[in-house]
């Protein structure tokens, strides 16, 4: 079992819109995408936020940027009442549990 | 025409760029410069209130340079989503800052102006209509949240500014604009390929956060062609990359692949990225799937009402173990106080231990010491004055059980602790419009400005 996050280049998670949270994994070449790229999945996205798996929208895989894109559903519309982060930049950590 | 040049001098205006850069950019001879001035990231504030999320002086910085090459240059000057949120007061804001360098300049100019505001009464029709629909996890829209919006903006497609530009426009300033267009206008009025161009905008609109390293306040140069288009950075401190530039497509979407616009969607599926010599890089194989019907994104906010903060740290170790419900109980106190007052709402922020996350935080363990953000929201200032101020104090002298610490409870970094921080806004309108014409929504009016 290895970290995803010790393969990664990038992980990162940004607003997609007000009402989606949107995360970009991308890998250094496509070697280690395609490695990789299959053991990131809506069952383990959604146990490491714990969040129903219905609220992870999509887990797309897009080869031309050794990339994969996560997109979950904000808990609340950007900038509504208990927002913490407007952005949606700083919801990615979590994500340095997954391991493939 | 062979080729077509476009000039992305910033992926914000009033983000600003270094001179040289753009300088480097004219002299390739562009064909038009373009600027997107707008985003929903700021949050719904400003949208909702009808200021600008980028400041005046930084705004007119940027656009005192791009004005005067353009008229200069004899080519046209396009901006998108003036004034950030691009409803009818950023419009004006960014008009009149226009208006200022033109007398300063002493040059004269034919501006259009597309307005992009929705009037309520055609919106409540259209919803009767069943001309109405959500966009993505957004619930149903309601007659209220139509009354409720202080400003509704729909984002224009390519036609208003391509009208603008065929009228002879000088500087074009539109409203809310799906951020490709204005970048994509002219290449699709010479007859170049609307897939490519509107891709080509899709890149340019973020300026050279697509290079490596990306940064938002430096230019980027798109060049169409027959079958594809290729991209340049303009300093030599960065280049794009194959990699830069299709990672960038990743950016700020759901799916990379399908990158849904006003009239249809842009499939990348069939995308190559090809990177040339001299840190450029070549775009080919996107297409446009029409949509069946012509969807206008709705965009719009509403009043939540005025909000009071505080802010205080907590190091004592037997009340940060009781953290939450300290905070429950202090919640209790406020609302046996002022039972008459229902409509307020009182948050807590708690920074040490999910204060960042909220309820995604999956280890919601406190450090040695928390950063409380006492926040109250309420449909006057006053109220929400009241609600905090009570909030912070009774937190302050709250006798938790075990309390060592009898005489405070809380640090606080400053006299007078609460701030006042005004209205508060929240999206109400996110939702999609079919239209018959893509134009009806968005007249165009030309007028001179200047000397």
């Amino acid at each position: 079992m290895r970290y995803v996050k010790d393969v990664a280049l990038v992980i990162r998670s940004k607003n997609a819109g007000p009402y989606e949270l949107t995360f970009d994994l991308m890998f250094p070449s496509a070697e280690v995408y395609n490695e990789v790229k299959d053991a990131i999945t809506k069952e383990k996205v959604a146990a490491l936020y714990k969040i129903e798996e219905s609220k992870v929208l999509s887990i797309i895989h897009f080869a031309p940027a050794h990339a994969v894109k996560i997109t979950i559903v904000r808990p609340r519309p950007s900038g509504d009442l208990g927002e913490t982060d407007v952005y949606g930049a700083q919801q990615h950590t979590p994500l340095f549990e997954l391991t493939y | 025409m062979t080729e077509l040049r476009v000039l992305s001098p910033t992926a914000i205006l009033g983000y600003g760029f270094p001179l040289a850069s753009f300088q480097a950019g004219l002299e390739r001879n562009p064909h038009v410069i373009a600027v997107d001035a707008g985003s929903t990231d700021p949050g719904p504030y400003y949208l909702g209130s009808g200021e600008s999320f980028t400041q005046r002086s930084a705004v007119k910085r940027d656009l005192r340079y791009m004005i005067d090459a353009a008229l200069q240059r004899k080519i046209p000057l396009i901006i998108g989503t003036a004034g950030g949120s691009g409803a009818k007061p950023h419009v004006d804001w960014n008009l009149a800052i226009i208006e200022e360098i033109l007398v300063e300049l002493k040059k004269e100019a034919q501006i259009a102006v597309i307005y992009s505001d929705i009037d309520r009464d055609i919106l409540l029709q259209e919803l009767k209509n069943g001309r109405v629909k959500p966009l993505g996890p957004v619930a149903e829209l309601t007659e209220e949240d139509i009354l409720a919006s202080t400003n509704i903006v729909a984002q224009m497609g390519l036609e208003p500014i391509m009208e603008a530009i065929e009228k002879g426009a000088e500087i074009i300033v539109s409203g809310r604009a799906y951020d490709p267009t204005v970048f994509a206008a002219l290449p699709v009025l010479k007859g170049f390929d609307m897939a490519l161009a509107l891709h080509m905008g899709k890149i340019l609109e973020c300026a050279a956060i697509a290079a490596n390293p990306g940064s938002g306040s430096d230019c980027l140069m798109g060049t169409i062609g027959a079958d594809s288009f290729i991209l340049e950075t303009l300093n030599s401190e960065r280049e794009c990359t194959r990699l830069s530039v299709a990672a960038h497509t990743l950016y700020e979407k759901s799916d990379p692949y399908s990158l849904p616009g006003p009239g249809g969607t842009l499939d990348l599926h069939g995308t190559t990225f090809e990177q040339l010599p001299g840190g450029r890089v070549r775009v080919a194989g996107t297409k446009f799937v029409p949509t069946d019907g012509y969807f206008l994104k709705l965009e719009g906010a509403s009043l939540l009402g005025y909000r009071t903060i505080s802010i205080a740290g907590v190091r004592d170790p037997i009340m940060i173990s009781q953290i939450d419900e300290i905070i429950e109980r202090v919640k209790d106190r406020v609302a046996d106080n002022f039972q008459d007052l229902k409509d307020y709402q009182l948050h807590v922020h708690c920074y040490g231990k999910n204060g960042v996350m909220g309820e995604l935080e999956p280890h919601p363990a406190p450090g040695h010491e928390l950063g409380l953000v006492i926040e109250a929201v309420a449909p006057t200032q006053e109220i929400a004055d009241t609600i905090c101020s009570f909030a912070r104090s009774t937190m302050l002298h709250y006798g938790y059980p075990g309390r060592k610490a009898t005489a405070g409870n809380l640090a606080f970094p400053y006299s007078p602790s609460d701030v006042s921080a005004g209205a508060v806004y929240k999206f109400s309108i996110y939702h999609l419009l079919q239209v018959d014409d893509p134009k009806s929504l968005f007249p165009v009016k030309m007028g001179r400005s200047g000397l």
